[in-house]
């Protein structure tokens, strides 16, 4: 059923999205609450999957600035005889790129790979411990986006459209669902070095009513904004003040009659609960030993590997959608230690401990099977050369949309399988060629929800995540 | 008391009378047999056959959507409906197709049978085709309905309003008491609550019109522009930055300031739109009508590097045609930038040939944002004036010049005639890839890499004899000047020098600039000019920067006079102006084409189209040739079916909580049905004809309406039959929007700087409230400037102000009609721990703490007062007694705590510790957050 069928079916009963929110909140419509409320309603706010879930929780691993899938996976010894050859003029015609011009020179793959795990997977020496569980992946070699400019790219991964203004996927998840535990925002973002080059449009809620917003969560000072007592107030002030704003609260209630009080009753019970929860879980601590060496994590800074762990402790405590943003990945040769040799090292340093480390916890526990960790970034990199200073020689790579590899992990998809390939350039996807959109429908999918009937309207019309594309990806499905 | 303000035993009487007469009347009307369109037939072709039948689809060659496509034959050859001939008609046949195949609505369950008798009826009778209600003229001839309930009513909206009631058997509510009347009025007004002595003056006035006074002096306060300003900026999109990756500051508070002066002056709603649209189509306009512009100068940039500047200017056109649509027409144009509208009566083509309107202004999502206007601030204003005239009267007869335009044009004008010919470097027309321009200021260049380049478009090179370039470089390099292209006849090139010694330190790289002289070979008349920069030895991302350029001639005019005089012209070129981008068509040699974008990708461009409206609503004027003003006007005419319902729909929703129609932004097929319909059209005619537009009028007829004035009391009754008061059984009782949650801290804590106008300013934001990135800064304004009103909170597109965003504002990336209401806990995080809220309850205490009085009681009734402008309920008072009392033997105790609660190393002062825990908790209140 396409989306305007859905449409017109829907039609007659419900037409605003106030009434159709209602409806999804359930329970809450009978109270004739004039504000929708928060994540913390227990089982009020829980909604039905469209079918079986595989997956409760999402970790998206987001690697900002797009690493060159042509030195980590998508390994190409082809290329290498075309090194420093010309572009074909075939491979340029109708292409944008952000800042090749006239024709660039091949480059070959700037590190050396080999085959691991019973699949034999190729992988490249930046990845020492990523190496040792391929066999719990399914990569996805021929992904390919609309966007060849980091910020539009971004914003085309996680909200589905190159503009702000659209609602993220980690807040159509909480829409769609609800979140799990009461007193844990639903959608949680963590951040290692910069903000993503979308800012905190990538976790926005675009048109969705605020509340689906992911909440920033920091390692360092408050975990939340206004977490903590501010000066001078502690623990016994703060519990008197809330009985006492609610008592008052309550006879007002009493006077007046409206129920959106008793609303705002639950939410400061909630917040204060919230501000006991929330350091414990962001707090690692009191984590072992031998997990801080297997994440090499330093509690109290802020690291990659801190969030991997925190993305571990925060699927444990039910949250749904957690979003890492690593930054450092955009490697176009522009300056010493901006290239994909030295500069890929580099960020790659960062992440293939935590990220191996992330996988064998969750396994260890248990929660890999109902977890659904995705990697990659926002586009690949070009087979292509960037040379901005002639006579200088960064090896640098351009943005490119037409060919990228990402994975996931856990959660009903397969382990140890590799969908999709490019051809010998690793220019294009000749082989399941897997759209932004695919990508999108497949992990929704996976938490139990049908891509085209996770719909909301607004400004006369159905939004979907994956606007009106997308197929899931049925072969990595286990 | 009673008799004055509510129902008293007489009305009630009056109100069952009133009853029983709707209900006779009601049973008298005849059964009308003629079945209507809109009524009864247009629902059901909405709900079962548009999705095939309708903009998207047209499955068997029929479509639902427009009168003529529903009659005309379809791929059989046949119409589907045949007007009067029911049993003709294959439309009628198909829905009772005994095979399943053939059957419709195919693969859905059948039509009932009641549903497919009315449609048999609506063909017999003539197949009437209606118009949707909104695409139809508001009808004039509406009077307000008689009641019987005339002493309830203060004017007409209140006989709508009570006969809707009457129809679910529910009254009104009596009218609230006098305080908290007037702490509505003046949160709904000018956004702020009254002060004490305000609330007292009115509580002291037992005029008759002791109410409209009131109302008056609300609307005439120069706060009132504020409030209503904070509404419009939502709608234009304000934002201090410009979007995307950068997301770099954008100098455009000055149609902020035009926003709030247009509401403070009551420019009549049509001028005010007109304005804004094209106010440079306007004869001879004004620098205020052109900065009224920037209302469509406030879509997205993209800044980043490697941005296709033609993608992005597209994407802002066609960001312009949704926005007008939303802000005006209550139209939603977002399914037809694809294709035709599924249920609507617009076309694909409607839309490009109504972004061809915007489709020839000059702005092309350049860094420096071109075409700005540039305006001096207060006392500048007169010194460049004075300058200007002081330079005049030294001019030698020879040298006159006659000054014309805009001060700014004329000071351009005049350096220019003089030889002083500076150009900033970052005004480029246009770039190679890599440059970028310095953060924040954007005053100069960097990433200036290799084989990059800029361009200045018609440069005049007559009687130049060199170039100056400011600069800074650590690793040298070559600028080469060209013409035509990046490639074109090179007429002068230069090495620079480094701007450091082997001694800098690294840090300070950057920081020593030098002016290189260069010649130029001689070059007659106008070009475009390149500089194409060249690396010396060594290769970087960051080669160097440049600052400005200057042009010299060989024998400039301003050779010819004193010292004192250039030193008047260098004064003259650091009076800094304040660049706003405005909206400047092209001159009709640089016209573009406008062209349909096949499924709305801009790369594949479609037929090309010329301007237009969508025939459903109405045609341009044939005065005037179709461009923007011929647009605006069409907007604002009153055959316009839905400007004026439009819009005093959103006047409607600011006070009562809810539009009349509740989707402010969709007035479509899909939209709510109106609560109140006949209102809506008698009020949107009361706007045009009554008030003239005039928006203070409009607002004074809602808020002196019974209907607004009564009191928020709920019954058991009312929540059942009125759950979310949309028949407006009781007064609004609504949590206040995210800047009058700030506005009403700080002004009853008396922190408020009530300051109107001025750029955009940074109050302390929580940490971890994130970077500014790329260079950016988050700079805390100066001390009074940390307490102004939450509309001057500078707006960071990708980084909003954290409160902003809590509370249900938006980022102003897109148009927003309203801002859906939430109640989380993370509001209650923010009201409990922010350490600004926390500053004013320590003020308000410190106000409890020090009033001349002798018990703690009155402290805290005066603070209640204070806060909630009415007395307090003996039963709170208790409940801030408990938490008094509590937390003032806690503080007794905890010596250190008090002084960081005070601020103040060694207090001793327990009382105000407790007084400003008291305040804290009035802040939390519902009754604080709601109006």
């Amino acid at each position: 059923m396409n989306i305007f069928q859905e449409a017109a079916k829907k039609m007659g009963n419900y037409n605003s999205r106030r009434y159709f929110l209602k409806q999804c909140i359930g329970g809450v419509g009978a109270m004739a609450l004039d504000s929708i409320m928060d994540f913390g309603q227990s089982t009020t706010n829980l909604k039905t999957p469209h079918f079986l879930p595989t997956a409760k929780s999402v970790i998206f691993l987001h690697m900002a600035g797009a690493p060159s899938q042509l030195e980590l996976f998508d390994y190409k010894p082809i290329l290498q005889k075309y090194d420093g050859k010309p572009c074909p003029a075939a491979l340029l015609e109708g292409k944008r790129f952000a800042f090749l011009q006239g024709t660039p020179n091949m480059m070959g793959p700037q590190a050396s790979f080999q085959q691991y795990g019973q699949t034999g997977s190729w992988v490249s020496e930046h990845l020492p411990h990523f190496s040792k569980m391929v066999d719990e992946v399914s990569f996805l070699r021929a992904m390919h986006t609309d966007e060849f400019n980091h910020a539009p790219a971004q914003l085309f991964m996680h909200t589905g459209s190159p503009r702000l203004g659209r609602p993220s996927m980690g807040s159509w998840m909480i829409y769609g669902l609800g979140s799990e535990n009461q007193n844990l925002p639903g959608f949680v973002v963590l951040t290692s070095g910069s903000d993503p080059s979308a800012g905190k449009s990538a976790w926005g809620s675009g048109f969705l009513p605020s509340l689906h917003q992911g909440v920033q969560c920091r390692s360092q000072g408050d975990p939340i904004l206004y977490l903590n007592n501010p000066n001078g107030i502690d623990e016994h002030i703060r519990k008197r003040s809330i009985d006492i704003i609610n008592d008052i609260n309550r006879k007002e209630q009493e006077a007046i009659g409206d129920p959106e009080i008793l609303s705002r009753i639950a939410q400061y019970e909630l917040a204060f609960r919230m501000q006991t929860e929330v350091p414990e879980v962001m707090d690692i601590s009191k984590e072992p030993d031998y997990i801080h060496e297997m994440y090499g994590t330093k509690p109290g800074q802020i690291s990659f590997a801190n969030n991997c762990l925190l993305a571990r402790r925060l699927v444990e405590q039910g949250v749904r959608f957690i979003q890492l943003y690593d930054s450092a990945w955009d490697h176009h040769g522009a300056g010493k230690g901006g290239g994909v040799v030295d500069g890929l090292a580099n960020a790659c340093k960062n992440v293939d401990q935590p990220i191996a480390a992330l996988l064998k916890d969750l396994k260890m526990r248990g929660l890999l099977e109902d977890t659904l960790v995705v990697w990659g970034g926002e586009f690949g990199r070009t087979p292509m050369k960037e040379t901005r200073a002639s006579g200088a020689d960064f090896k640098g790579r351009d943005h490119h949309a037409e060919a990228f590899t990402m994975w996931m992990a856990g959660g009903g998809v397969k382990a140890g399988f590799s969908h999709g390939k490019t051809d010998e350039l690793g220019y294009y996807g000749i082989e399941g060629r897997t759209h932004v959109h695919d990508l999108q429908a497949t992990i929704l999918h996976c938490m139990g929800m049908d891509h085209e009937r996770l719909i909301y309207h607004f400004q006369g019309r159905d939004f979907r995540l994956t606007d009106v594309h997308g197929h899931v990806i049925r072969d990595v499905l286990a | 008391m009673d008799m004055e303000l509510g129902f008293n035993k007489v009305n009630m009487n009056r109100f069952f009378i009133g009853l029983v007469i709707v209900f006779l009347w009601t049973c008298q009307q005849p059964v009308d047999k003629l079945v209507s369109y809109n009524k009864d037939i247009r629902p059901i072709f909405n709900q079962k056959c548009l999705a095939c039948h309708g903009g998207v689809k047209q499955m068997g060659g029929f479509s639902l959507l427009f009168e003529e496509e529903a009659f005309a034959a379809t791929e059989s050859g046949m119409p589907a409906i045949v007007r009067g001939k029911a049993h003709k008609s294959e439309l009628v046949s198909r829905l009772r197709h005994h095979d399943e195949e053939q059957r419709m609505p195919q693969e859905s369950e059948a039509l009932a049978e009641k549903d497919i008798q009315l449609i048999e009826t609506w063909i017999n009778q003539g197949a009437k085709w209606e118009q949707h209600w909104a695409y139809i003229k508001p009808d004039a001839s509406i009077r307000p309905p008689i009641i019987v309930d005339k002493d309830w009513a203060k004017n007409e909206i209140d006989h709508f309003i009570w006969q809707r009631l009457a129809q679910d058997s529910l009254r009104p509510n009596e009218e609230l008491d006098k305080s908290s009347l007037l702490r509505r009025l003046s949160l709904d007004l000018i956004g702020l609550p009254p002060s004490l002595e305000e609330r007292n003056a009115f509580l002291a006035n037992n005029k008759e019109d002791a109410y409209e006074q009131e109302v008056n002096r609300l609307l005439d306060s120069p706060h009132f522009g504020e409030k209503w300003a904070s509404m419009w900026l939502d709608l234009a999109r304000y934002a201090d930055s410009k979007g995307y990756e950068k997301d770099l500051y954008r100098s455009i508070w000055k149609y902020r300031d035009w926003v709030i002066k247009a509401f403070n002056s009551d420019l009549p709603f049509d001028e005010f739109s007109v304005t804004q649209l094209a106010g440079d189509l306007l004869p001879n306009p004004t620098e205020n009508q052109l900065i009224a512009t920037a209302f469509h100068r406030n879509t997205m940039a993209n800044d980043e590097g490697g941005t296709d500047n033609e993608e992005f200017r597209n994407y802002a056109n066609i960001e312009r045609v949704g926005t007008t649509f939303e802000v005006w027409q209550g139209t939603t144009m977002a399914c037809v930038q694809c294709h035709s509208h599924p249920y609507d009566p617009i076309r694909h083509e409607n839309f490009y040939e109504f972004m061809s309107f915007f489709n020839n202004t000059a702005d092309r999502d350049i860094y420096h944002e071109a075409p700005n206007i540039f305006t001096y601030e207060g006392a500048d204003q007169e010194k460049v004036a004075d300058i200007i005239a002081w330079i005049k009267q030294q001019l030698k007869p020879e040298d006159q010049l006659e000054g014309k335009g805009f001060l700014h044009q004329q000071k351009a004008a005049l350096v220019n005639h003089l030889g002083y010919r500076k150009v900033e470097i970052e005004t480029f027309d246009e770039s190679g890839g890599f440059i970028e321009l310095m953060a924040p200021e954007q005053t100069t260049i960097f990433q200036v890499q290799d084989s990059s380049w800029i361009r200045f478009e018609q440069v005049d090179l007559t009687a130049i004899e060199a170039i100056s370039y400011r600069y800074a470089t650590p690793f040298g390099g070559f600028i080469e000047v060209r013409l035509g292209s990046p490639f074109g006849k090179m007429i002068s090139q230069c090495s620079l020098p480094l701007t450091t010694t082997p001694q800098t330190k690294s840090r300070d790289k950057w920081k020593n600039w030098r002016t290189l002289k260069v010649p130029i070979d001689p070059t007659e008349g106008v070009h475009d000019i390149y500089f194409v920069f060249r690396k010396n030895r060594i290769a970087d991302a960051d080669l160097l920067r440049l600052d400005w350029l200057f042009f010299h001639e060989q024998s400039p005019r301003m050779d010819n006079y004193s010292r004192l005089f250039s030193q008047k012209l260098e004064e003259l070129e650091t009076i800094k102006a304040i660049p706003t981008p405005i909206l400047q068509e092209l001159p009709t040699e640089k016209r573009r084409k406008n062209h349909l974008f096949e499924r709305g990708n801009w790369l594949a461009k479609g037929k090309e189209v010329t301007e237009a409206v969508p025939e459903v609503l109405g045609a341009l004027s044939k005065e005037r040739s179709p461009d923007r003003l011929a647009m605006a006007e069409w907007l604002t005419s009153p055959e316009n079916p839905l400007t004026a319902r439009v819009a005093v729909n959103r006047f409607w929703e600011q006070l009562f909580g809810y539009g009349i129609v509740e989707s402010l932004e969709d007035f479509g097929t899909q939209s709510l049905p109106a609560s109140h319909p006949q209102l809506l059209d008698w009020l949107a005619i009361q706007f045009m004809h009554e008030h003239e537009w005039r928006i203070k009028d409009l607002l004074k007829q809602m808020v002196m309406s019974a209907t607004y004035r009564q009191s928020n009391q709920i019954t058991k009754e009312k929540l059942e039959k009125d759950p979310r008061n949309r028949l407006l059984s009781r007064g609004p009782r609504i949590r206040l929007g995210a800047e009058q949650m700030r506005d009403q801290i700080l002004a009853v804590s008396d922190l408020l700087t009530p300051e109107i106008y001025g750029p955009s300013v940074k109050p302390p934001r929580p940490k971890g409230a994130g970077q500014f990135r790329f260079g950016d800064t988050y700079t805390l304004s100066e001390k009074e400037n940390q307490y102004r009103r939450g509309l001057y909170t500078y707006v960071k597109r990708t980084n909003p102000f954290p409160n902003q965003i809590t509370f249900d504002g938006t980022d102003r990336t897109i148009c927003t009609s309203r801002r859906i209401r939430t109640n989380t806990p993370l509001q209650a995080l923010s009201l409990l721990n922010n350490p600004v809220y926390l500053e004013a309850a320590l003020a308000i205490g410190q106000y409890m703490d020090t009033l001349k009085v002798e018990s703690v009681t009155e402290r805290l009734e005066a603070g209640y007062e204070k806060v909630l402008l009415r007395a307090i309920d003996p039963e709170k008072l208790k409940d801030l007694a408990i938490l008094y009392e509590d937390a003032q033997l806690h503080y007794a105790k905890e010596s250190e705590l008090t002084g960081s609660l005070l601020g103040n190393p060694s207090p001793k002062n327990e009382q105000l510790a407790a007084l400003t825990i008291v305040a804290h908790a009035l802040l939390n209140l519902d009754e604080f957050v709601n109006k």
